[in-house]
């Protein structure tokens, strides 16, 4: 048996098992904290800083994702200023690559579009960097579209963790970081990939989509995703 | 259990693959040993290439993508062949105070190259490298590997010039 | 982005040339560090030798020395016997230093070497210039593998741990976390595989303070390393060096070797059965892997990314195992502290700052080199009494400390004493020991932009307000410094920076905004004028803008 630890979440009292993290706790307790790279059944990066939160005694934020709970802690996920930075961050990655939904597959079905609006980000102040980026559409069943990629690296984790195929790592680094499969090479002359379409599943925007479907069609987000990666998870043993 | 694969062939029988296999074998061919085994490629190489990355990653385990993945990110690998000799240019900060941003621009209008672009000639690549810890000698350039001082733009274009 | 290839290999060297029958009656101490080295330094000892050869001088030793100093009048020879130093020596002064090396008698004493060499305190660098970096001999000569064998057979972990604990000594990577505490952290942690590894990837521009203690005295690392792994029960350290120091890597490589041969390294170390051994790691140019959870990553052959802590390393590091560590400095002040005992260490300093600290000068100054001064020393008699001043006697501006997540200081905070929580004060911070000057040339704004340039290029890209945010940051400094900018983007910039700093991962995130707010702190007149005027006051900057904007 493992042990419980009873804490607060933004003033609510919530429970929790040792080895939990905020996050998850959260989530069971219907408190809604944003976050971009993580999902439930891959193993978290705190890399997005959308799950930030303040614990009261400590004089940083963290990430609700990697945090584990701990008897008697104070979090606050939802506050003035968490909510400007949550903006702040979303607007980045806006004007980081090219997001535009009207003529997005994933449009209305997109978590950083939902997140924007969430946040009620209505307008970019931020320089836009906006380089044009490849398409790669030399898959048979799938594309990627540089364009719209948040590097969560949800399709490389998941590859790496669920399919076991390590097709998709990351290239580069800071602005220049890309995702890529096997040597840098076409997604469609990749040796490892199975295209098993896991990668499409999670992405949380219209960067990865099957080929043939039009604006706003997107079908990854009408089901939950992976659903059974947590519970496969659990079962494992973690 | 662990998967078994027999051990890749080197892509030639370039003497050189020689010295990248025992820098791995000596580390166990383990994941580990990606980043000194790269180190060693590039040493006998000069850069690394596809034949190289393919070979190291097999040899260690290592999924290509993740092997293209660290190439690319240290900025010490090259993935391209340089020019036949190299002038880095130090930008580190002491550089920088003195005068490194006027040598780069020199080096532009000289010889026609922006940091890491090699002369049409192929003779010269110029790079730039964030502090070489030669601050006293500020600003520092590295024309093959050796560190020179207190550089005068217009004289290290001539001596560039002359190679 | 900037690319390092195979920088300055070591030329080849000979060992010391020893002519001299016992005790030689005079020494010349030529330096082959790499600031003297690049300044073809080896040709001069070779030269000395043959000369002295040809001169049938038999008394006399000429010796390779690690650094003297005073970089920026190298290539230094130093007469040992009687402390007479030339400066800038070309192949043809080699007979001035043969006719002074005649003169010198048993009766010399060292004489006074001016503020440069006597303002200083040498504890870290107190074998520097005067051993022969691959001598083990020359190294155990002045007491070296004393604190490693008083330990191993005198000491319980626990002693040693409360020694390192009682001395105050605090990491001298930058962020200035006490050493005791993280040992003692180490080695209460649970499990029976634990490593050592020393952080020698001393990536701030402008800091070369580790490059020097490596090609200098790389025993008294090992030896620090050595006892930290006693204290903390490892048996296993790394050494992870950038790849741009092959001198230092190359004398490492020999320093461990002779080592192992002399059983102070291995299995059984000093007849005791006591096992430690020591392996280098190079770096590949990622200013990100001296942040300890990426040089963690890089050691294990992945990307240099750094991960949220906690764990901590000293939980959780290497390969998931308990990990001690710290950087070069740090574990070279280990051996001095256990042979003169920790109340004599913590004598020196101030407040919560004990002992010494390493600093490399550099920029718009006279005496570019490397120092050591007691924590607590003024920024006045750094960058004047032992700097000499500006170069041309044109007006100081600001010193630089902390590499790019550091600050500049400007001549107001002149007579502060420097300490880790001072330079916090003043809104800087001690980072490895850096420390560049600046003049009336320097613009401030550019500097900004110089710093943040850098944070964009070696942000490593694993979370969004570094990897985007810096590029952001540097996006608006380009528009002030271009003229081109509003007090809108002014006011964005300070607010961007503030959001950074807050939610970054890790400290290359956290602190890449600090130059920025150290430059408005202080130099908010020069913002203003490239953003009003449309002036840059120190001519740096390129203002394409028109003077007057309609």
């Amino acid at each position: 048996m493992s042990t419980v630890f009873t804490f607060r979440i933004d003033g609510k009292d919530v429970a929790g098992s040792e080895g939990q993290t905020v996050m998850e706790v959260a989530e069971e307790n219907g408190i809604d904290i944003p976050g971009l790279c993580h999902l439930e059944g891959i193993h978290d990066r705190g890399a997005c800083r959308l799950c930030m939160v303040e614990i009261a005694g400590s004089p940083k934020l963290t990430a609700a994702c990697v945090t584990k709970i701990t008897e008697g802690m104070d979090v606050t996920a939802h506050s003035e200023r968490l909510q400007e930075y949550r903006r702040t961050v979303t607007e980045m990655l806006f004007v980081e690559r090219n997001h535009v939904c009207a003529v997005c597959v994933a449009n209305d079905h997109c978590e950083l579009q939902d997140l924007a609006a969430d946040l009620e980000l209505t307008h970019f102040d931020l320089p836009r960097i906006s380089p044009k980026l490849d398409i790669d559409a030399s898959h048979r069943l799938f594309a990627i579209d540089h364009n719209r990629c948040i590097l969560c690296l949800r399709c490389v984790r998941v590859c790496d963790e669920i399919e076991g195929a390590h097709t998709w790592d990351v290239m580069h680094r800071g602005l220049e970081t890309r995702v890529q499969t096997d040597m840098g090479i076409p997604w469609g002359e990749s040796t490892t990939c199975t295209s098993c379409g896991k990668c499409v599943q999670v992405c949380p925007t219209g960067a990865l989509f099957e080929k043939g479907r039009a604006v706003a069609s997107g079908s990854k987000h009408q089901r939950p995703f992976l659903p059974w990666l947590k519970i496969v998870e659990e079962e494992r043993g973690r | 259990m662990p998967v078994l694969h027999a051990k890749p062939q080197a892509p030639t029988d370039d003497k050189r693959w020689k010295i990248v296999e025992t820098r791995m074998r000596r580390m166990g061919d383990r994941p580990a040993a990606l980043i000194e085994a790269l180190h060693a490629a590039q040493e006998a190489f000069g850069y690394l290439d596809t034949d190289a990355l393919n070979y190291v990653g097999d040899t260690l385990g290592v999924p290509h993508s993740r092997v293209y993945g660290v190439a690319t990110f240290y900025s010490f690998f090259t993935l391209k062949p340089q020019g036949e000799h190299t002038c880095v240019v130090c930008t580190g900060t002491a550089c920088y105070i003195n005068g490194a941003k006027d040598i780069l621009s020199g080096l532009e209008k000289a010889l026609h190259v922006k940091p890491r672009q090699t002369t049409a000639d192929n003779k010269i690549s110029v790079l730039t490298a964030r502090c070489v810890g030669s601050c006293s000698l500020a600003p520092a350039v590295i024309i093959d590997g050796e560190v020179k001082g207190k550089v005068n733009v217009d004289d290290l274009v001539a001596q560039l010039e002359a190679m | 982005m900037s690319e390092m290839p195979a920088t300055a290999r070591p030329t080849h060297r000979r060992a010391t040339i020893e002519t001299a029958d016992g005790q030689p009656r005079a020494s010349a101490y030529v330096c082959e560090a790499a600031s003297c080295m690049s300044a073809q330094s080896h040709d001069i000892t070779l030269r000395l030798g043959e000369r002295i050869a040809a001169a049938g001088m038999t008394d006399v030793t000429i010796k390779r020395v690690g650094c003297l100093g005073l970089c920026a009048a190298g290539p230094l020879v130093e007469i040992a016997e009687t402390a007479e130093l030339f400066e800038r020596v070309k192949p043809d002064d080699v007979e001035g230093i043969v006719k002074a090396l005649k003169k010198v008698k048993p009766t010399d004493t060292r004489r006074p070497q001016g503020p440069f060499f006597e303002k200083q305190l040498r504890v870290v660098t107190e074998n520097m210039g005067r051993i022969d970096p691959e001598s083990l001999d020359d190294y155990v000569g002045r007491g070296g593998y004393e604190a490693l064998k008083h330990v191993l057979s005198d000491m319980t972990s626990t002693e040693v741990r409360d020694e390192i604990t009682r001395s105050g000594l605090r990491g001298r990577g930058g962020a200035g976390y006490p050493v005791g505490l993280k040992w003692t952290t180490v080695a209460k942690a649970e499990g029976t595989q634990k490593y050592v590894v020393c952080n020698a990837d001393e990536g701030d521009p402008g800091a070369f303070m580790d490059r020097s203690v490596l090609e200098s005295d790389p025993f008294r690392v090992l030896e620090g390393m050595t006892i930290a792994a006693f204290a903390v029960h490892a048996n296993e350290g790394y050494i992870y060096c950038r790849a741009e120091y092959p001198l230092a890597v190359s004398r490492l490589r020999t320093a461990i070797r002779l080592a192992q041969r002399a059983g102070l390294l291995g299995t059984g170390i000093a007849d005791t059965n006591f096992n430690f051994d020591v392996q280098i790691r190079l770096g590949a140019g990622a200013f990100v892997c001296g942040e300890e959870t990426a040089l963690i990553a890089s050691i294990e052959g992945r990307r240099g990314t750094p991960r949220p802590r906690p764990p901590y390393p000293a939980v959780q590091g290497l390969w998931d195992c308990p990990t001690l560590l710290n950087n070069v400095e740090s574990y070279a002040n280990v051996p001095t502290i256990l042979n003169k005992g920790a109340d004599w260490y913590s004598e020196y300093g101030i407040g919560k700052s004990k002992g010494t600290k390493v600093f490399a000068l550099a920029g718009r100054i006279v005496n570019t080199g490397l120092i050591e001064v007691p924590m607590g020393t003024t920024l006045r008699e750094i960058v004047f009494d032992i700097g000499g001043g500006i170069i041309d006697g044109r007006p100081f501006k600001a010193v630089q400390t902390g590499g790019p997540s550091g600050g500049c200081i400007p001549a107001q905070f002149l007579d502060m004493a420097v300490s880790y929580e001072s330079l916090i004060e003043v809104g800087s911070f001690m980072g490895s020991g850096g420390l560049i000057v600046m003049d009336d040339t320097s613009c401030m704004v550019d500097v900004a932009k110089y710093f943040m340039d850098f944070c964009r290029e070696e942000s490593c890209g694993k979370c969004v307000p570094c990897r985007v945010g810096t590029t952001e940051l540097y996006m608006i400094l380009d528009l002030i410094t271009r003229g081109e900018a509003t007090l809108d983007d002014l006011a964005q910039l300070e607010r961007l920076a503030g959001i950074i700093q807050k939610t970054s991962l890790c400290g290359l995130g956290q602190g890449a905004p600090n130059p920025i707010f150290s430059t408005l702190r202080y130099f908010r007149d020069e913002y203003m004028a490239h953003i009003v005027d449309k002036t840059c006051p120190a001519g740096v900057c390129t203002i394409t803008a028109p003077e007057v904007m309609a």
